[in-house]
């Protein structure tokens, strides 16, 4: 079994609101001294990944588009025990929209050679489009399945857990297949081993470019984006919030609940 | 001329509530273009779903059915939704951001080369653009994107859009569309569903909502917001940290990746208030927070607040609802 998990670096996501600063130019969020990581969902995938080699065996390929230093990310994959990592890396190619990351990601796995899964994260945690797990699906011709928390291999076909509104399905697919992961607490991801990381500072990674990849140039960049960002800000809140006090937390207690009948909520 | 077609989910009159909410979008878009809303209507028998859309404010309905249309399949309903694309060539296809919305919107936006805009909160158009708002970075920001090029595929965030309401009486075109759709499409299979809401309201159609965070170390404090939950006629969600830590279910939380909600009341016990939280509940329209730390962001958004330990504040609260709301 192989599996290739798409991975994205980004600004940690949740640094307090104060931190969150926007480029007005560029219209993205600056970096400033803030920490990268490895997307929220991307690291439950690399152990859903991790823990499905545990039970079936074969390999996992981390695969990253991001600026040079998104190494890092594939570095930290690594040091998690994932057996290979690609990074692309082409600052033209960081302008793209969700359809010219798929042809870069897409055209990428085809490169690695197309593997029995492919998983991504069902969300990303800055631009959250919540699409290239179904888009990478189409660009391959694969089936998919997106939030789902749990891969199993049963009788030769995948067989996991997805995630709807008021519970959860099990859904039965051949490989090859690709999956958007969502967390829960089976696929909490693992701590890495100081053996395991020490291996992914020496391991070659290849840094692929748009002429490694046969890149079709109209569908990648800045030009080739369905969509044009006219604007976007930080919404104010305006914080009105009554605290309620009282001698004892018994006292404050009831004086919610009175509050809450006077405003007629309850 | 914006003509828009929206994907009509359920089956009955009324529409569901995210059909409602597509049909509010759509008309208002149209209406401002003297564009037409045209919707899909998927099923493999007829229902009254039809009949349903033209009194909230469809002008045609293209009625695809199919034995394979019965229940929801990703394959056959990209390939039968491109099909109804095809032929009611709208300019703006509206879907509800849910599970199945999710999983079929980029994926008819590649087979129709069209843009592709998810968790639409607003929609409006300007000239001969179409604008669409969304939030990015977690709920931190609001972006306005102009689509570039058309048809545009947009998933519209179940609870944010005013719905449509009855006109009385009004009726409109109704379409079949006749599909080819072969068995062989299909690549995967439910095999089993498990309903994990199964006590009181949904989640997402609560009119009070009480959830835990983090803060309640554990899964036994659950059981007295649950009971919080009952007296209030109301349902229990989590946050990401609740849910991750298997405390309750995946499909209870509230947030960016969870449902989101617009109750009445919010009550957030333990939550300390993270942007990717507050993305799916800051629509609600009282919102109380108890937390033991006076700078949790949660506060920035509560109206109320307690500032204590819930051990001390639940079992008080839950006696005085209980009292008030039975008196
Ligand atoms: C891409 C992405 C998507 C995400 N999606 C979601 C989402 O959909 N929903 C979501 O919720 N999160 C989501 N998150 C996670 C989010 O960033 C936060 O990590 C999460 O919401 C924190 O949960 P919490 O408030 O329960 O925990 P914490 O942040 O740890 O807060 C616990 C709070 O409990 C308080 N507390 C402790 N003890 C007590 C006590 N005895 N009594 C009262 N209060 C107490 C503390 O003061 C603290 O404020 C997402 C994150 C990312 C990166
Ligand atoms: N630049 C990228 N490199 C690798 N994987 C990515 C990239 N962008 C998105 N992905 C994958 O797609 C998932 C969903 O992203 P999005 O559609 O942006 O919410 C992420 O969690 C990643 O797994």
């Amino acid at each position: 079994m192989h599996t290739i998990v798409c991975i994205k670096q980004i600004i940690d996501p949740e640094i307090p609101a104060d931190q969150f600063k926007l480029d007005a130019s560029t219209k993205r969020q600056v970096r400033g001294g803030l920490s990268l990581v490895i997307s929220a969902y991307d690291q439950n995938a690399l152990e859903v990944a991790l823990q499905l080699r545990e039970k079936v065996g074969g390999k996992v390929t981390a695969l990253c588009l991001g600026e040079s230093g998104a190494m890092g990310a594939i570095k930290t994959a690594l040091g998690m025990a994932v057996d290979e990592g690609v990074l692309v890396s082409d600052p033209p190619l960081l302008e793209s929209d969700p359809f010219g990351v798929v042809h870069i990601l897409a055209k990428a796995i085809q490169k690695i050679g197309v593997p029995d899964l492919v998983l991504t994260g069902c969300v990303s945690g800055d631009t959250g489009d919540k699409v290239m797990g179904p888009l990478i699906a189409e660009e391959l011709g694969l089936p998919c399945v997106t939030f789902v928390s749990k891969v199993e291999v049963k009788d030769g076909k995948a067989l996991v857990r997805r995630i709807v509104e008021d519970g959860y399905e099990l859904v039965e697919a051949a490989f090859p297949l690709v999956v958007s992961i969502i967390s829960d607490d089976s696929n909490v991801p693992r701590y890495s081993k100081l053996k395991d990381i020490m291996v992914a500072a020496k391991k070659q990674v290849p840094t692929w470019k748009t002429a490694d990849l046969g890149l079709d140039g109209e569908r990648v960049g800045a030009g080739a984006a369905r969509l044009q960002m006219r604007d976007v800000s930080i919404p104010e809140r305006d914080s009105k919030c009554e605290i309620l006090d009282g001698e004892t937390p018994e006292e404050r207690a009831e004086r919610l609940a009175l509050r809450l009948r006077e405003l007629k909520v309850i | 001329m914006t003509d828009v077609l929206i994907v009509a989910g359920g089956q009955g009159n009324p529409p569901s509530q995210n059909t409602l909410e597509l049909l509010g979008a759509a008309r208002r878009l149209a209406d401002a273009t003297q564009g037409r809303v045209k919707a899909a209507v998927l099923e493999s028998a007829p229902t009254p779903l039809t009949a349903g859309l033209f009194g909230y404010g469809a002008d045609q309905v293209f009625r695809a059915e199919h034995p394979l249309l019965n229940g929801y399949q990703g394959d056959v309903y990209v390939a039968a939704l491109s099909q109804i694309a095809a032929q009611a060539a709208p300019q703006v296809i509206l879907l509800a951001d849910d599970s199945c919305g999710k999983e079929v919107a980029p994926r008819l936006a590649h087979r129709l080369n069209a843009g592709l805009v998810t968790e639409v909160l607003a929609v409006e158009g300007d000239g001969p653009a179409v604008l669409f708002r969304r939030q990015m970075y977690g709920g931190r920001t609001i972006a306005t994107l102009a689509a570039q090029r058309f048809p545009v595929v947009a998933t519209v965030k179940p609870r944010t859009m005013t719905p449509a309401s009855e006109l009385a009486g009004r009726t409109g075109e109704e379409i079949a569309v006749a599909l080819t759709l072969e068995a062989s499409l299909v690549r995967t299979k439910v095999v089993q569903k498990v309903a994990e809401e199964v006590r009181g309201v949904k989640l997402e159609n609560a009119r009070v909502v009480v959830s835990g965070g983090r803060g309640l170390k554990g899964p036994e404090p659950f059981k007295q917001l649950e009971e919080l939950a009952q007296i209030l006629r109301g349902a229990v969600g989590a946050s990401r940290a609740a849910t991750d830590a298997g405390w309750v279910p995946a499909s209870w939380q509230v947030g960016q990746t969870g449902k989101t909600v617009s109750p009445d009341l919010y009550i957030a016990v333990g939550i300390s208030g993270a942007t990717q939280h507050l993305a799916g509940m800051t629509g609600s329209k009282t919102i109380v927070a108890i937390n033991t730390d006076p700078d949790a962001p949660i506060f920035k958004v509560a109206h109320l607040g307690i500032v204590g330990d819930y051990k001390a504040i639940l079992p008080k609260l839950l006696e005085k609802c209980r009292d008030l709301t039975q008196g």
